[in-house]
């Protein structure tokens, strides 16, 4: 597989380390009343969804920068990448 | 039968073989089995179940029948075909799967009790007596069973792998594949061109017909003249590509020296993997044979192949042949055939209104109805019109129709489509991305068709791409229409082999079929069909055939098998022989791994590093002695040990403190600068995971260490929280485990020695106490850095220098320390000395572990969050009453073995009794006793109980006291001194 | 239709006039008490002890392709009960007890061959984790012996003890495992449960779930909708997507794991090896053919087809364990695509939709726990209550904090 990395363009699937569903970037509020079952949700459960994927890929071998790489489960297909510092800071200005 | 005249055969060179000991001769140009065929061999091989005696079936990769063992010794590779194996002088090849010889095979009576052998019997028998099966039963069938023989020696060859990269990769060096890769090499982009063969042309190499006038070969050699000036395309023989994976990614075998007769020295063969924009499948046709009664005797072959033999390896199994066809394509064969002086006994086309192509005996709806000739075929029954002959022939050629070579393009899961005009799969639209099929692959059979069509798909491709490509000029070639009847089987009553190194027969498609083993996918698994080590390339189609026809469906409605890669079998050693033995991972050595190895350190593996484990000194005979010595030095006066493969983290930034905090359990914002502090991981899901130190060298600035197993995971983790979970702290990473050599010092004498490498430094305690760190120079001006941290429980210390000097800071440490008894100590020391302090390592922190279990419990901070802090307070976790103990055992004598698990004395040994296991054990020189570590249910309220430790595994059990989980200096009086 | 050899012999001798289908394809009835949606070995299991054990009836297997078509049909045959842990080792050893009884009680000769299985360590602390995992085996039962190297050598003296990067020390084996026909377990389990009733229905995908008030009313398929009092689903591999049709999101992710076969060979390795330093874990098939794997490609996957670098890391593995296996071809590589649960253990629960019942999460090794897995999802259809053996499996673990994570790897299925 390749990844088009962005910043560094294609890369080979061989140099990143693979976390899993995007969500994970969203880590539930721990002091919420209901942390824990917002947490469980939040380690435990996935859509895991048969087609189109956002997941998180780390490119261990390479700049160390987390990706949230768009792919479709089914044909392997990569649709995009972004930094997921980026897709974070995003999310972290819109709740604000 | 002696050679026939013509072929690409260079007779200037002949080339010495044995086949079974017999000696014979060949030529360069020819393939194993053209040579036995030119040598008057037609038997070659035993099929797999019945023993039947076997001939060459085909003149290529798809071969079922003629697989030999080639080369001797430790090189024997079985299962090889004879049809590619390019001929060397001196080849060595023997028969297999037959005892005691070809000729004549014992098991062979296996045919004889075939009316028990159908398929699948196998499952309604051998259930009684119950025992029999792995006794009797099965170890009998494992003998018969397979086929080569492994040299059970490691494979002595080298073998390569490679990378390499295109615009365009064209798979097949035939008319389709020769056209697209002289299209797209001419526009200036990078090509591949790879063939399986030895010789470029494919199938042109085999057929007498022209191209603009002239013999093919010369058109071909014209081609490969104007390749060989083109600096942007790579023509690559002997290069099988096997598989097609994600983005374009091609895998490849290249063989390099296999068709040499030494191969010592060089690479035998290459794996590479190629990654193209663009791909052509110009992988050819496969023709299929038809059913009939025994019509798998040694003589009965393809009729393409037949033809191929003659053709361009000048070669016929018989001097009279015969053809069976359902298609114009048999015609050919008699007519090439008849042309070289060979006999055509006749030609038997399934098709009633079929008319002879030369001068010879047609007879138009006709079928082969049987076979005689127990090792070669003598005769043939013939029935036409009403009536049976009996003709004979040495040899019949049969033609079944072709079958595109799909396979790579279903190698994405995409479904081939029936084609009915063709009576075949063709590539359909869902195969791998940027994959386009051409030629004969496509369906395009002519020879004009192939070339046009080639060109084209390697215009499409260029267009893709935005290269202007334009069309070559192709030579003028053969347009002959291709026409096939619907014929795959003729019906009767004896065995016809549909595949036939598995012998599975039309009787066994029948039986699949009677027992409701109708789906595509149980009548293969169910017979065996096209499970053999041609991946069903002569027999799918054909088994498919039959059972619709059993069946009254169309052929598209039965289905069909994917095909999986590799396209033809690779040989394991150059898929994963480039890094075995000792290369198979990465070895990572200390900075002062080659100082130890001259100290006779006995070195263990750690993930990927090699650590002294210990160090023996002359007279000590056994390893704990080494050990022993070891611990005491540290206890008693100065020991010295490498640390450096622990991780090491550089956190800068002014929130480098708040970003720990977040990481590490326990609070580590207060922190103060100049301090070390113990820390303990979490995983998100609560369990503890890594423990380690750190140590804050300026307030934005920290140093942090982590488990040596862990060093990898916890970077990743700790930048994944940076990028994704906390990206506006302002804080950044590096790890630094290579950059720094790290030494323990250890021991009551460590202050002493230390200061007689520090510059102008008070070590004193006061100045200096526990838990304390810096950055210092050492040595006249190193820079290094010093923490007042134990894992022994001693007054100790850790000393970083820059990497390149750890070599030379431990020379200069023993030689100043030589009087005061600095003694290097390793890995098992280490262990030893940790276990008596009870600190918990990887044993403990195995990732089931929580931090209450560990003792650490009141570390997870309640004021503040942390990764896995919310989790951790689950019920599971909260409510474990599990505790890490220390144990000894009741007999000072007695033994503590770790994996032992623990009950209450006097209750059965059982899941519901089981209290817990042993974690760590050593022998300990400061007890004078075993000691162990060991997680116990309730076993902070159990101290001073005796338990039983259970090992039934190894037949032992003993009593052990319940102690705290530290053996030495419990108050910690020792590391504050 | 009993099976013997006197049947073949008797068959035989009459032209094998006299067989007939192993099952029947019945057309689905508009209503069951029972519907199990999957075909696979589980399923069928499930349908067979439903029928057989429990003596329940009116119970449909609905299959959306052919009767074992997913991973019981795709993986390496391996059964072992070779675990650690108190929630996992009693119910693969149940499993391994129906194995040794399973072609007398089906009639149908699955192959089951316990030829052993070798788990070979390369440090002391490694050995110290087989040793606590051998001690857990003898528990329950199961049997287990740790060898020393020496030992080792003389039982598979072909493995690379000279040259290796990681040393092989020894290794923990377990007598009993061995392998079985993969299809023929299918197989046997569907003649068993159509002979007992149970209508398979193949070509039949689940395109949905009619829920009513917090509870199954049945399901739609390709084939019209069919009522059901409880509805067993037992697909792992598509779990996810099965079950997100009823609105519940999962534990599990799904992922591809390859496997590998080799051309026939002679009599070589005569049990299962796993190695412990690399991923690789090998048997020979009585066919001949070397079977092997090692580990998931890593990443969420339903293509059924992995990736070239870890073909290249599993045969190097393979190579660097057993050196002697070089010249052997790899004839067939494949993937299937299973259910990577949080903690690595599979889930056989209820749901909080009534009458709608979840048997999934096996990860890369349900092969081994059909038997079980089916029994215990049967005692869970029929009596509404966990199995003894399978009480750690509840869906609830993960919110309570009671995972059972053999390897210690936390949430992340990628790395169980």
């Amino acid at each position: 597989m390749l990844i088009t990395h962005p910043l560094l363009g294609l890369r080979d699937a061989q140099e990143f380390t693979y976390l899993g569903d995007a969500r994970l970037i969203d880590r539930p509020a721990p002091s919420a009343p209901d942390a824990e079952a917002a947490f469980c949700d939040y380690v435990f459960l996935r859509d895991n969804p048969a087609g189109v994927h956002r997941e998180l890929w780390y490119h261990e071998h390479g700049d160390r920068s987390w990706l949230v790489v768009t792919r479709d489960t089914v044909t392997h297909e990569v649709l995009g990448a972004e930094l997921a510092r980026n897709v974070a800071l995003a999310r972290t200005r819109c709740s604000k | 039968m002696t050679r026939l005249a013509g072929g690409l055969i260079d007779r200037s060179q002949t080339l010495n073989f044995t086949f079974d000991g017999q000696r014979y001769h060949g030529h360069a140009g020819d393939t194993l089995a053209s040579a036995l065929l030119a040598n008057g061999v037609r038997l070659m091989g035993r099929s797999f179940k019945y023993h039947r005696p076997r001939g060459v079936l085909s003149a290529g990769s798809e071969e079922p029948n003629a697989l030999v063992e080639l080369r001797t010794g430790a090189r024997r590779e079985p299962n090889t075909r004879a049809t590619t194996v390019e001929l060397f002088d001196g080849l060595e090849a023997r028969s297999q799967n037959r005892w005691p010889s070809l000729g004549f095979d014992a098991l062979a009576v296996n045919d004889l009790l075939s009316p028990f052998f159908t398929a699948g019997f196998y499952y309604k028998t051998f259930m009684w007596p119950k025992a029999f099966w792995e006794k009797l039963y099965e170890p009998v069938i494992r003998r018969a069973a397979g086929l080569g023989r492994l040299s059970m020696q490691a494979d002595p060859d080298v073998y390569d792998k490679g990378f390499l990269h295109c615009d365009l990769l064209v798979i097949g060096g035939g008319a389709a594949g020769l056209a697209a890769a002289l299209t797209a090499a001419r526009s200036g982009a990078r090509v591949i061109l790879a063939d399986e063969d030895f010789r470029l042309g494919g199938r042109l190499l085999s057929e007498t017909r022209t191209l603009d006038g002239a013999q093919a070969s010369d058109w071909i050699s014209a081609l490969e003249a104007e390749f060989e000036s083109l600096p942007n395309i790579r023509v690559m023989r002997r290069t099988t590509v096997f598989g097609v994976y994600d983005h374009g990614i091609y895998g490849a075998v290249e063989s390099v020296s296999d068709h040499l007769p030494e191969v010592s020295g060089r690479v035998r063969q290459t794996l590479w993997r190629i990654t193209a924009k663009r791909a052509v499948l110009a992988a050819g046709a496969t023709e299929r044979p038809i059913a009939f009664a025994d019509n798998d005797r040694p003589g009965i072959m393809l009729a393409g192949a037949m033809r191929a033999y003659a053709n361009r390896w000048a070669a016929c199994p018989s001097e009279t042949v015969a053809v069976f066809t359902n298609n114009d394509d048999g015609h050919h064969t008699a007519r090439d055939l008849a042309a070289k002086g060979v006999q055509i006994a006749a030609v038997i086309d399934a098709r009633p209104e079929a008319k002879a192509r030369g001068d010879y005996r047609l007879i138009a709806g006709g079928m082969v109805t049987g076979s005689r000739g127990r090792l070669g075929l003598k005769s043939i029954e013939v029935q036409a019109n009403g009536r049976s002959e009996s003709i004979e022939c040495g040899a019949l050629g049969v033609s079944g129709g072709w079958n595109p070579n799909v396979h790579l393009f279903s190698h994405h899961r995409g479904r081939p489509v029936w084609n009915e005009p063709l009576q075949a799969f063709l590539p359909g639209e869902d195969g791998p991305v940027g994959l386009i099929p051409a030629g004969a692959a496509a369906g395009h059979f002519s020879t004009a068709d192939a070339l046009r069509s080639g060109a084209r798909a390697a215009q499409r491709a260029m267009d893709e791409l935005g290269i202007a490509a334009s069309l070559p000029d192709l030579p003028r070639a053969e347009e002959a229409d291709y026409t096939v009847a619907p014929v795959f089987h003729v019906p009767g009553k004896k065995r016809a082999w549909v595949d036939f190194q598995n012998d599975v027969t039309v009787k066994d498609i029948k039986l699949a079929h009677a027992e409701n083993m109708r789906p595509v996918e149980h009548l293969k698994r169910y017979t065996t069909l096209g499970m053999a080590t041609d991946q069903g390339k002569t027999s799918n189609v054909t088994g498919l055939a039959v059972m619709a026809e059993l069946t009254g469906r169309s052929i598209p409605k039965i289905g069909t098998t994917i095909f999986r890669p590799p396209y033809t079998p690779v040989t394991l050693s150059v898929l994963g022989g480039g890094d075995t033995g000792r290369h198979f991972r990465p070895r990572r050595l200390t900075p002062t791994h080659h100082w130890a190895e001259a100290q006779g350190a006995v070195f263990v593996e750690v993930g990927q590093w090699m650590r002294a484990q210990y160090f023996p000194r002359p007279g000590e005979t056994h390893w704990r002695h080494s050990v022993d010595r070891e611990a005491r030095a540290v206890r008693g006066a100065v020991g010295l040990c490498d640390v450096t493969t622990l991780g090491k983290i550089d956190v800068q930034g002014a929130d480098a403190g708040e970003f720990l905090n977040r990481l590490y359990c326990n609070m580590m914002a207060t922190l103060k600068v100049g301090r070390v502090r113990y820390g303990l991981m979490l995983r998100e899901d609560g369990f503890a995971y890594d423990d380690g130190t750190c140590a804050r060298l300026a307030e934005d600035h920290c140093v942090v260490t982590t488990t040596t197993a862990n060093a990898g995971l916890v970077y990743r983790n700790m930048e994944f929280a940076r990028q994704c979970l906390w990206p506006e702290l302002d804080v950044q990473l590096i790890s630094t485990t290579d950059a720094w050599a790290q030494i323990a010092v250890a021991g009551p004498k460590s202050r002493a020695l230390l200061a007689r490498i520090v510059d102008r430094f008070d070590l004193s305690n006061e100045a200096f106490p526990f838990m304390a760190c810096t950055e210092l120079t050492v040595c006249d001006g190193l820079r290094a850095r010093l923490f007042r941290i134990s894992f022994s429980g001693e007054l100790a210390y850790e000393i970083a220098v820059p990497a390149r000097y750890g070599h030379a800071l431990i020379e200069r440490l023993m030689e100043l320390g030589a009087d005061l008894g600095a003694t290097p100590y390793g890995t098992e020391a280490l262990g030893v000395l940790r276990i008596e302090k009870g600190h918990a390592a990887g044993p403990e922190l195995n990732g089931q572990a929580t931090a209450l279990m560990v003792g650490l419990g009141s570390m997870v901070s309640q004021k503040k969050d942390s990764v896995g802090a919310v989790m951790s307070r689950r019920e599971g976790l909260a409510g474990d009453r599990r505790r890490l103990v220390g144990l000894r055992p009741v007999d000072p004598a007695g033994n503590v073995v770790s994996g032992s698990h623990l009950f209450a004395e006097g209750a059965p040994r059982k899941f519901d009794t089981d209290q817990g296991w042993t974690t760590s054990a050593c022998y300990s020189p400061h007890v004078g006793s075993m000691i162990g570590l060991g997680f116990l249910e309730n076993g902070d309220e159990r101290l001073g109980e005796v338990i039983v430790a259970a090992n039934p595994l190894e037949g032992e059990s003993s009593r052990l006291r319940v102690v705290p989980a530290h053996f030495v200096d419990p108050e910690g009086a020792r590391l504050r001194e | 239709m009993k099976f013997s050899g006197f049947r073949v012999f008797a068959e035989a001798l009459k032209g094998h006039t006299g067989w007939r289908p192993l099952w029947r394809n019945p057309d689905p009835k508009p209503s069951y008490d029972y519907l199990i949606v999957g075909g696979g070995g589980h399923g069928l299991a499930t349908a067979y002890y439903l029928a057989k054990t429990f003596g329940r009836s009116r119970i449909a297997v609905l299959e959306k392709g052919w009767l074992g078509s997913g991973n019981v049909g795709r993986n390496t045959t391996i059964i072992r009960s070779n675990y650690l842990l108190a929630g996992n080792e009693p119910f693969y050893e149940f499993s391994m007890k129906l194995w040794e009884g399973l072609e007398q009680e089906l009639n149908f000769n699955a192959m089951v061959s316990q030829r052993g299985i070798i788990n070979l360590f390369h440090t002391d602390a490694q050995r110290d984790a087989f040793r606590r995992r051998g001690n857990a085996m003898m528990l329950a039962g199961a049997g287990a012996r740790l060898l020393g190297r020496e030992e080792l050598r003389a039982m598979v003296p072909f493995l690379n003890y000279d040259n290796a990067r990681f040393p092989i020390k020894g290794g923990l084996m377990q007598a009993r495992a061995g392998t079985a026909r993969h299809d023929g377990v299918a197989w046997g389990y569907a003649r068993g449960a159509d002979s007992h009733g149970v209508d398979l229905i193949q070509n039949c995908e689940v395109t949905g779930f009619r829920l009513d008030r917090g509870k199954v009313r049945g399901v739609e398929t390709s084939r019209g909708y069919i009522a059901a009092d409880k509805v067993g689903v037992a697909v792992a591999g598509s779990s996810s997507r099965v079950m997100a049709m009823a609105g519940m999101r999962l534990p599990i992710e799904s992922h591809v794991l390859q496997a590998f076969v080799t051309e026939g060979l002679k009599p070589t390795i005569p049990g299962v090896i796993t190695f412990g330093a690399g991923h690789f874990y090998i048997s020979q098939s009585d066919k001949g053919g070397l079977v092997f794997g090692g580990d998931i490609d890593g990443y969420n996957s339903y293509a059924q087809r992995g990736n070239l670098p870890v073909v290249e890391d599993v045969v190097e593995g393979g190579m660097a364990l057993m050196p002697m296996i070089g010249r052997a071809r790899l004839l067939r590589m494949w993937g299937g695509v299973v259910d990577m649960s949080m903690d690595g253990s599979p889930i056989i629960d209820r749901t909080q939709i009534e009458g709608l019942y979840l048997n999934g999460g096996w990860c890369y090794g349900g092969f081994k726990a059909t038997p079980a897995s089916g029994y215990a999802f049967a005692h869970l259809l029929a009596t509404g209550a966990s199995h003894e053996t399978a009480r750690a499996y509840r869906i609830e673990r993960f919110a309570r904090g009671h995972v059972v994570d053999e390897r210690g790897a936390g949430a992340q299925p990628n790395l169980h």
